[in-house]
Formats: C-alpha cells, structure tokens, sequence
C-alpha cells in the first residue's frame, strides 16, 4: 500500500501559486480521477496538501492535474513536494504540531485539519489507512502541546496585550476598555480583547468621525476626547496611540485616579511613539504600563522559547513515525521512503532545517 | 506507629515539593494535578497520625509543640485541600507543599515531641479552643501562600518578565480574592477560637491572651483596610505574609517560654 502526500506550502511557493492550487472539487472526484483508493485534502491559507493511499503507484503530476485552476506553469512542478510512507506520516505530525506552520507553534492548523478529516470522512474518501494516520496525528498534536512549550507565550503585540489583561484580571468579560486614539495597532489589540469576552470598549480620538468608525469595528462606542480624562477613572484598561509630543499621563494625573480605586488595577498599553504615557507611571500601586517595544520584546521572546521547544517536539514525532512505520509494515524500505521530492533538490536534513 | 504515619505523609509531601522542582527544570509540565493527589494523600496519614495520638491521649492531640506544627500542617492541608480547587487555585499546591513539608520536617526533626507529665484531663472547651485557632492558622497560612504568590505575580508584571519559572501563576485579582476570602475565613475561626478560650475554666494566661488579641488586632487591621479601600492589595498581600511569620513567631515564642502545654 503507499502513503502518500503530495502538497505546496508557503515554504515552497507564493501565495498566487497557491491559490491556483486550491481544490475546486470533490475529495471523491479526486479519487477517481487520480486512482487513488483513499483521499483528503486539506487546504488552508498556508497550504493545499493531498494525502491519499493507493495499491499501485500515483504520480505527483496527476494529484497536481486534479488540482490545479487553468494552465500550470513551468515553475509549478518544482514548488510541489512528496512525501511516502513514514515520511508522509512525520511531514503530517509535524504539520498538525504547528512545526511546520509560518509562526511556529500556532494551533489553528490542528483545527483545520481535523474539520478537513470530517469532511474526507463524510464524504467517504477516508479508508483505513488515513483514519489511522490521521488519528494518530491528533494523538501526535496533543502530545506535543502537553509535553512540550511549543505552543506558550503569546507572539503578536496584540495576543501578547491580552495575555497581559488575562494575567491580571483573569476573566476579560466584564472588563471597560478605552482606546485613546484610533491607530492600527490599537483596533489589532483591541479586536484581540473583542476575541476574549470584552464588550465594553470606548473609543476616544481628536476626529470624532475616526471614533466612530473604530467604535463601529471593535463594536464599541465613541467618546469625545475631552472626556477621555474621566472614561480613564472608570476604565480596567487603556490603549493609548495619540499622536501627543507630550505624555498625556503623569503620575501626577494618575496617582490621584488611583487613590480613589485601590482594589481596580489599570492596564495601560502604551503604543504611541513618541509615547503617551510617562514612564513613572509604572511605579504607582495598581498600575501595569507597557509600551510597544516591551510588548514587542515579550512576543520575541515567547518565539524564542518556541524556538528552543523544537527539538523536544521533534523527539515525541520521531516516536510517533517509527511505531507508525512498523504498523505501515516499511520499517525495512525506509530508504525508499526517504525519497521524498523537495522543490530545491536540497537533502533532507537541509531541506527540513531550512523549513524551520 | 504513629510517628510512622507522619514520616509517610511527609513523603507525600516530599514527593509534591520534587515534582515541582522537576516541573519547574523542565518548564514543561503541569504539577497541579500531580500536587493535589499527593497532599490529600499526605493528608490522609497526618489525619491517620493525629486519630492515632488524640486516642492515646484521649483528647485533641495539642499537647506540646510537636503536635501543634502536626496540627498545623494538617490544618494548612485541610484548608488548601478545600479552597484550591474551589477558586481554581490548585497552583497553590506547588506553594503549599514545600510548606507543609517544612513544617513537619522540623517537627520530626527537632526534640519537641516531649509527652506532657501529667496526663491532662479532657476539656470540650479548651480543645475547641486549641483546634478552632489551629485550623485559623491554617487559612492564616494559606493567605500567606497567596500573598507570596500575588507579590510575585505583580513583580513579574511590573517588571515585564515573564517568562520566569512562576509565569503560570494565576491572574492577580483571582489571588486577591482568594487572600481576602481566606483572612474572612481564618478571621472568623480565630474570633471562635478566641472566644471560646473564656470558657474553658481555668486561669487565663495573661501573656497568651495579650499575644493572642495582638494576633487578632493585627489581622483584623489588615481586614478593616481592604473593607474601607485604604489599602492597596500589593500592601494587603505584604501585610498576610508579615502578619503570618507574627503569628507563628508568638505561637512558638509562647510556648518555648512557658514550657507548658500550648492551651
């Protein structure tokens, strides 16, 4: 029986070539028209892979026929790589790990790939060999996420901001949010805060007109910006990205604000350059103060230790493929298997280091 | 026998301080669930211990400072065993443990185990006294653990390091509540054990009893600041932890001094 995948990632082609690659057909479709006996596909923004098993051999060129939208190119062929066997299996736990996604440890793809699972499945184009790796797959996925960091620290400003909130005041829901001044970065985070329970979000800027249509996005309400003063004494947390040359706020407005609430702590993201709030402010009970390059210097760090997580991962997947492969019965042919079709005509090793 | 039982709950409690040690190495594990089976196995056997001893005694088994550490310990178990998983904090078991393991470990270890001289008789009173301020210090302990937790928490957060070995901690207003809930708690049991020490009958020990509302002064301060706001829970939070190293230090000075049994 060979197992296969045969795909095109973000590692291996542009996004333009990707697209033209996205299934526009049925799973059952594609099995007929390639030969395979079981099939699955599964597509997302980073990638569209194929992963079938087949009696007799099936060439990567008729998976990539049943795919492609229009006429393929000439550099098409070398974006696409193929994986056999224990390979195929390593490449796919490797994948659902979030190893091999564009920012590493990212869980959405396990996501993605159980619901195209569900999909193949329904469809009946999942036999026993897919359902077993597949299977195996989730296992391989929640091993990696319990046993190792892969998956910790948050890695954009605006998730490493709701970590922070979430560290404070644990449950977001019932949090008041103001943001003061509507930059981008500032919607970012506060469509992050929208994400973990937060609705009560006001927005104040000199153009009441940009209010509102920032308001309108996160599903808050503007304020005038003279009332910013005030909304600041009511709020849990503040996201300041004004366009002020001085700090808006001292210790000498703010100490005062928190006098008269000693049991609230005040989150305060500073994001504006040059900055909106002193630094001195940090030093006040009750306040946690964060500028861009802090937030920016947490996110680094959390991919650092992701970073550093690789090699256990790798470890628990390594397991994983041999018991996978003495299951598959090619524990004996693995140097057959290893000859994997990788788009630069790079070696393995390298090929795999230059994915990481 | 009974001695024994105590050495095999204290190894339970060895056994949670290791895994979080390891966890801690490793950066990778969880050591909740793994600290909470191992001190309510821990507790099984101080319980085991003190039945053992109360029987031979035939009271409440607070008869000289070795039993009341026992006690002690037993109480910050019991209180940990039953708020932890309630407000989520079962993290706190990788504070509680070491603690608890310290505790017993020196009672083990140090000549304090001297059986009183003359068999003393049962007083309801008294013992309800004795075990109400016990199992009081047992929430007091725990608030401490908390405040410990909370200032470490913050000074991460103020400081932006988070990826340290405590970066799991829970979120700071949880802890918060958690601390005041827990000097309600020991408050209450305090009063009741205080209260409950103008009935037992005999003489009242004027040190003991200016020791003892001094406790209840300093922590009823602390409780009177949150309820009015004045406070900040960073202040809250120091104040549990001074509060507590006050409270054992007058516990042992009362009875290294008096030699006499602790109520």
């Amino acid at each position: 029986m060979n197992l296969f995948c045969v795909g095109i990632s973000h590692h291996t082609a542009k996004v333009e070539t990707r697209e033209r690659y996205a299934l526009q057909r049925s799973e059952g479709a594609l099995r007929t028209e390639s030969g395979c006996d079981e099939a699955l596909v599964l597509a997302t923004c980073n990638r569209v892979e194929v992963y079938g098993s087949a009696s007799v051999a099936v060439a990567t060129e008729r998976i990539t026929d049943c795919l492609v939208r229009g006429a393929k190119t000439v550099e098409d062929a070398g974006a696409f790589y193929r994986y056999e066997g224990g390979e195929c299996a390593r490449h796919l736990f490797r994948v659902v790990s979030g190893l091999d996604s564009m920012v590493i440890g990212e869980t959405d793809i396990l996501g993605q790939v159980k619901k195209s699972y569900a999909t193949a499945r329904e469809s009946g184009s999942v036999g026993p060999h897919l359902h077993r790796l597949f299977q195996r797959a989730f296992r391989v996925a929640k091993q990696v996420r319990t046993r190792t960091e892969i998956t910790r620290g948050a890695v954009s400003v605006g998730s490493v901001a709701v970590d922070l909130a979430v560290k404070i005041f644990g449950d977001l829901r019932e949090r008041k949010v103001l943001i003061l001044g509507a930059g981008e970065t500032s919607e970012r985070t506060a469509r992050a805060l929208n994400s973990r329970g937060v609705t009560d979000i006001r927005v104040s800027n000199r153009s009441f007109e940009r209010a509102e249509s920032l308001a309108a996005v996160v599903r808050g309400r503007a304020i005038s910006f003279h009332e910013w003063p005030k909304q600041c004494a009511e709020v849990d947390i503040l996201i300041s990205s004004t366009a002020a040359e001085e700090p808006l706020l001292t210790p000498a407005v703010l100490s005062p604000m928190m006098r008269e609430r000693t049991d609230r702590p005040l989150f305060i993201i500073d994001i504006a350059v040059p900055r909106d709030v002193a630094p001195e402010v940090n030093e006040i009970d009750g306040v946690f103060l964060y500028d861009i390059d802090s937030l920016q210097a947490i996110a680094e760090e959390s991919l650092a230790l992701r970073r550093q997580q690789i090699a256990a991962a790798e470890e628990i997947i390594a397991a994983h493929v041999s018991d996978f492969r003495a299951w598959l019965g090619d524990a004996g042919d693995s140097a057959a298997a290893r000859a994997t079709v990788n788009p630069r005509g790079l070696d393995e090793a390298a090929f795999r280091a230059s994915q990481l | 026998m009974d001695r024994q039982l105590l050495i095999v709950s204290t190894l339970c409690y060895f056994t949670g301080v290791v895994h979080t040690l390891l966890a801690i190495r490793d950066r990778i594990s969880r050591p909740r669930r793994f600290n909470f089976f191992a001190i309510g196995l821990g507790f099984l056997f101080q319980t085991a211990f003190l039945s053992v001893r109360g029987h031979a005694l035939g009271r409440c088994p607070l008869t000289n400072l070795f039993e009341v550490f026992i006690f002690l310990a037993w109480s910050v178990a019991l209180i940990y065993l039953l708020v932890g998983p309630a407000y989520r904090l079962s993290l706190m078991g990788a504070f509680t443990a070491p603690l608890v393991f310290a505790l017993q470990t020196f009672a083990l270890i140090a000549p304090i185990d001297v059986p009183h001289q003359a068999r003393l008789p049962a007083n309801p009173w008294l013992e309800f006294h004795a075990s109400m301020s016990m199992v009081a210090y047992g929430a007091f302990a725990l608030a401490c653990v908390a405040g410990v937790m909370y200032l470490v928490q913050e000074r991460q957060l103020k400081t932006h390091q988070l990826h340290s070995v405590f970066s799991r901690l829970p979120p700071l207003t949880n802890l918060f509540a958690a601390i005041t809930r827990l000097l309600w708690l020991g408050f209450g049991l305090y009063t009741a054990g205080l209260v409950s020490g103008f009935f037992t009958g005999g003489p009242l020990p004027r040190v003991k009893m200016i020791c003892a509302f001094g406790v209840w002064l300093f922590y009823g301060a602390i409780l009177q600041g949150r309820h009015l706001r004045r406070l900040a829970p960073r202040r809250v939070a120091a104040l549990c932890v001074l509060a507590f190293g006050a409270a054992v230090s007058v516990l042992w000075a009362i009875n290294f001094v008096s030699q006499s049994p602790p109520m």
